[in-house]
């Protein structure tokens, strides 16, 4: 009883999945592309960095990699107050 | 954990991990140029850190790695970044004022497909750098405290 229903559940989500996947757009052509064909002309000249993706990253997405590297920090400062009894 | 691993073992992390530092390191300064960056680069670092954990045991490690210093490095980088992020408030929040200006990672990058220079790339290089201190110090300082911490579990459990 049980596996049929994970049986089922199974079928049902691979069937899914390839619906979505037929009637996705084809490889390298997204819907919108203002915004990478002006990263992919102005990165270059504005930052003056040749990886375009760390330009993203680090210049014109900057708040998130602040998010990130204080998501970072706080995973440490918790590990630390985690361990700070045991590691006496 | 609490051994060391046998002779092979050690004589070959010796041997490797200065190769993967360097490379870490590599990757950290490159993170404009070249796939990679700060994030990347620091794990390749730390992942250093974690061979001398694994090979050395935690004790041996910890004489060669301050916990302390790294602590230090982790807040230092962070704080690098964030005071960049503000040195760009003339004009907005995480404005790359370094590029184009001549000055340091000021030059302008050639456009199109090139090699590329390392002194190009502004605030974008010298974040890199900040977030793969940061990156590097704030995992070996997990690494460090979590070996630490399994240890004197055992120890206790004996």
């Amino acid at each position: 009883m049980k596996k049929s229903v994970f049986g089922f559940a199974f079928l049902f989500f691979v069937a899914f999945l390839l619906l979505s996947a037929f009637g996705m757009r084809p490889f390298g052509e997204p819907s919108f592309s203002e915004m990478d064909d002006y990263y992919i002309e102005n990165a270059q000249a504005e930052t003056g960095a040749n990886n375009v993706v760390t330009t993203i990253v680090f210049d014109y997405r900057g708040f998130d990699t602040l998010g990130e590297a204080t998501v970072l920090f706080t995973a440490v400062v918790g590990i630390v107050a985690l361990f700070r009894e045991v590691a006496k | 954990m609490k051994e060391e691993m046998s002779r092979i073992v050690r004589t070959m992390t010796t041997l490797i991990y200065v190769f993967i530092m360097v490379y870490g390191f590599y990757v950290i300064a490159h993170g404009h140029l070249t796939p990679g960056g700060g994030f990347q680069g620091g794990s390749v670092v730390a992942s250093a850190f974690a061979l001398l954990v694994v090979t050395y045991g935690n004790q041996k490690t910890q004489d060669f790695l301050q916990k302390d210093l790294l602590s230090l490095l982790e807040s230092t980088g962070l704080v690098i970044f964030i005071c960049f992020a503000f040195f760009g408030l003339g004009a907005t929040f995480f404005y790359n004022f370094l590029s184009n200006s001549g000055s340091l990672f000021g030059s302008s990058a050639t456009i199109g497909v090139n090699p590329g220079n390392l002194n190009t790339g502004g605030t974008v290089t010298a974040m890199n750098i900040a977030v793969g201190i940061e990156v590097l110090a704030a995992l070996g300082v997990i690494v460090l405290t979590m070996s630490q911490a399994s240890e004197t579990i055992e120890k206790k459990e004996k």
